[in-house]
């Protein structure tokens, strides 16, 4: 009658621990204060990307990334379920055409043109693959602000892969629309699901091609319709066409967003936005329920097993008081500063240690309670909420989310109670 | 606990949540009257961007009066930025500004047109399904031709609790039926009382008046002020300050529950104590179902019935609790329908200027409909009804209508 397991959280990691329980037959409440990280983020998967150096071989390289960063969230799950969450993933996120080897890094431009080290792509993007070299015809859009074209081609005119190929690029800007001063993304994204608008940009792509055996174009090519646009534009302008991200939205990750949540909904779970957890009651070291803030009051909503999958100091799930002092917010859990004092860095750039800092968990990935032992039995951590990653420095997030999401659903258990 | 704030507090709340936006654009994404049309450039950009110049009594910005209202922005935002009520506000005071035309006067006070149409019901649902009139009325009042409009009922709810001697029991209820089910709905109000009844509650059903939501949608916010808080007062008759009240309506429940306080900014000691008394009928029927207390003597409905959860409803953050009840009755095949609104946004999709936005934000909505070909489409808000019969041509009905079914009604 009631719920088995409440996840909080609708990023990644929560969506891939709700994915994974309702799979096994678990009722399913995920609780988000709003949506995730997913609509923002580019829907690329990373998992490893730098150690510092550039990572080729990401799975391959993770035991010997942990050699040096024993504190890393990937020392929690064995490199065997990673591998077996990326499967999962490319299995269940097929319909996007995500594409990709766990074990062979890819290099696609970014929104400014610098090649990025990531691991699985949606179809939409999989062209974009620089590691070889190429030819680029960078496509912009009069009047669509989030994308820069001309610096995006001399930025990867400059790429040099590590293969030493050479990376050829040159922008033109098309008009569309009738040349709107300002071309908004969320109603771009659906006027390019038009045949007409979509052919109009063919052939102007077309007319404007050279030697370029490449068209990239900003990642608005539709919504719920991107296999067709993308596929139809392939076809119109006679060469592979790939998406580069744009900064936020995200095009690819509304259409990542929307597709987790709906494999959740067919799996008879619920994602319920705008509630946000405001704390919990405990029968000694059981959770019974956390409490939620509806528009009139607050309410407790009971389960067997609860995911926290919050995220850390960027989403709110962990803050910081005006003393420096930190918290997670929903069950006040131990958070680890990152094990040294916070002093002016050297270096602009430089790791700050506060850049680590996370719930602390034990071998469980449940949150360490006052005896060292878990602060309580049925709860299990997932995600950017861990401490110990600095996923925009190592280009880790997803991975990370997806291993210990993966294996937090393993860890709670399928099934009813 | 989390405490709720009210008056000058609850409205500062707001205003500051402001300072949390990130800019992260997530709201811009879910927006759905940005997704269909240039006039509105999304929720961030006329809200907590435009807000800075918004300073004392000066409103710049035209393109908020395109918002309309639909909440999907506050339930989207990661960081719990009002985003919606502070578009709500700035709509009120370029209104208070601006003035607001006889037409949006006039759809604001739904107790007012139910007055005038009762006692001429026939000749009023005849008038308002004749085209000339229709016409005549988008070209003089600016209400489009095409937009939805409710059939009146010569025999209003009041009318029909006055005759009807209800059980008597420990276990009691106030409910707050709201303007639709006094003027043109009465049987949605009939079928809760007899639900309820069937449970073992006596339903106390006082006098009551509009709760004030479409005056303070159309922008009327002093005059929303003093609807809400006279309802408030209307619904604590003597003895039943501790009582839940139960409301079928879910814009109307959640000007109760929070935009009261929210967007209004309104206050008095029998608001917010109702306030926090206030459920969604089928949320206060799964609090029963999980404490054991729902009669479950169900009938087999053998019906497809395809359900929608409206805004104003998935704003009261508590799920889609009609659902729950829904999978109870056998027979019954539930599809849940996976689209965020239908357009109508209680009165801004009857606009002249704004019918054709709000066809096309529910175009999704209707297409999955007319796929699906269900028996009958549930819907818990009256507006959306109306709005999803008219664009489909299926017949909706109140969920409740369906549990009314199971339980032997017809």
């Amino acid at each position: 009658m009631g719920t088995d397991a409440v996840v909080l959280g609708a990023g990644t990691a929560g969506m891939v621990a709700a994915l994974r329980l309702a799979a096994a037959g678990a009722s399913v409440l995920v609780l988000a204060e709003g949506e995730g990280g997913l609509p923002l983020a580019p829907a690329q998967i990373d998992v490893l990307g730098y150690r510092p150096q550039l990572v080729l071989d990401p799975l391959g390289e993770i035991p010997g990334f942990l050699d040096s960063r024993p504190d890393h969230p990937y020392r929690l799950v064995e490199a065997a379920e990673v591998e077996a969450g990326l499967d999962w993933f490319l299995e269940l996120a097929a319909p996007l055409g995500y594409t990709g080897n766990p074990h062979q890094n890819r290099l696609q431009p970014t929104a400014v043109g610098a090649l990025r080290p990531t691991c699985l792509v949606p179809e939409t993007m999989a062209a974009g693959d620089l590691s070889g070299g190429g030819s680029v015809l960078v496509v912009g859009l009069k009047g669509f602000r989030d994308f820069h074209a001309p610096l995006l081609a001399e930025n990867l005119a400059l790429a040099r892969p590590p293969s030493g190929a050479e990376v050829r690029a040159r922008s033109v800007e098309v008009s569309l629309l009738g040349d709107p001063r300002d071309l908004r993304p969320q109603l771009l994204v659906r006027r390019l699901e038009e045949r007409p608008v979509l052919a109009e940009l063919g052939r102007e792509i077309r007319s404007r091609l050279e030697q370029e055996d490449l068209v990239g174009v900003p990642a608005v090519l539709g919504l719920e319709r991107s296999h067709e646009v993308w596929q139809r534009l392939q076809e119109l302008v006679g060469r592979p066409v790939f998406e580069i991200p744009t900064p936020p939205p995200s095009q690819p990750g509304q259409r990542l967003q929307q597709h987790l949540f709906r494999a959740l909904r067919r799996l008879g779970g619920e994602v319920r936005l705008g509630a946000r957890a405001s704390g919990y009651r405990a029968s000694g070291d059981r959770l019974v329920a956390v409490k939620v803030v509806t528009a009139a009051r607050e309410v407790e909503i009971p389960a067997d097993r609860f995911v926290l999958a919050t995220g850390g100091i960027g989403t709110g799930g962990i803050t910081a008081g005006p003393e420096g002092e930190l918290r997670e917010e929903v069950f006040g859990a131990r958070v680890s500063r990152g094990g040294a004092p916070e002093e002016p860095l050297a270096e602009y750039m430089a790791t700050q240690p506060l850049d680590r800092l996370g719930v602390e968990v034990d071998d469980e990935q449940r949150p360490v309670g006052g005896a060292g032992g878990a602060l309580f039995e049925n709860l299990w951590v997932a995600g950017a909420a861990l401490a110990g990653a600095e996923p925009w420095r190592e280009k880790s997030g997803e991975g990370i989310s997806l291993a210990t999401g993966y294996r937090a659903a393993r860890l709670a258990g399928g099934g009813r109670a | 606990m989390t405490a709720v704030v009210w008056g000058a507090e609850a409205w500062a709340e707001v205003r500051s949540s402001l300072d949390r936006c990130i800019k992260c654009t997530v709201c811009e994404t879910a927006c759905p009257v940005a997704a269909v049309t240039e006039l509105f450039p999304g929720p961030k950009t006329v809200g907590p961007q435009a807000e800075r110049f918004r300073t004392g009594d000066h409103s710049p910005d035209l393109s908020v009066d395109y918002c309309s209202g639909c909440g999907i922005c506050s339930r989207v935002c990661p960081q719990e930025v009002r985003i919606a009520e502070l578009n709500s506000r700035a709509r009120a005071e370029l209104k208070r500004e601006r003035g607001a035309p006889l037409r949006d006067q006039l759809v604001a006070r739904p107790g007012l047109l139910g007055r005038a149409g009762r006692p001429v019901a026939p000749l009023f649902n005849w008038a308002m399904a004749n085209p000339v009139i229709r016409w005549a009325g988008e070209r003089t009042l600016g209400i489009h031709h095409k937009a939805p409009v409710p059939r009146s009922t010569t025999r209003t709810f009041s009318y029909w609790v006055g005759h009807h001697a209800g059980a008597k029991s420990a276990r009691r209820v106030v409910y707050f039926h709201g303007c639709s089910t006094q003027w043109y709905e009465p049987h949605i109000g009939q079928k809760v009382t007899a639900i309820l009844e069937h449970n073992g509650y006596q339903v106390v059903i006082p006098k009551q008046d509009c709760c004030g939501l479409p005056l303070q949608s159309n922008g009327l916010f002093p005059a929303a002020r003093g609807a809400v808080t006279r309802l408030a007062r209307q619904l604590v008759p003597g003895g039943t300050d501790d009582l839940p009240v139960i409301s079928s309506s879910t814009s109307c429940g959640l000007m109760l529950k929070r935009e009261a306080r929210e967007i209004l900014g309104a206050d008095s000691p029998e608001l917010r104590s109702v306030s926090q008394r206030t459920y969604d009928i089928f949320e206060f029927l799964l609090e029963l179902h999980h404490r054991g207390e729902l009669r479950t003597d169900f009938k087999p409905v053998p019906l497809t019935v395809a359900y929608h959860a409206p805004c104003q409803q998935q704003n009261q953050l508590i799920g889609k609790p009609a659902l729950g009840i829904l999978r109870l009755i056998p027979g019954l095949r539930l599809v849940e329908l996976d689209r965020s609104c239908c357009g109508i946004a209680g009165t801004y999709g009857v606009k002249r200027e704004k019918y054709e936005i709000a066809m096309r934000v529910g175009e999704p909505l209707f297409a999955d409909i007319q796929a699906e070909g269900p028996d009958l489409v549930a819907c818990d808000s009256e507006t959306c009804r109306w709005q999803i019969s008219a664009a489909t041509g299926a017949t909706s009905v109140h969920p409740l209508e369906i549990l009314h079914r199971a339980y032997g009604g017809s």
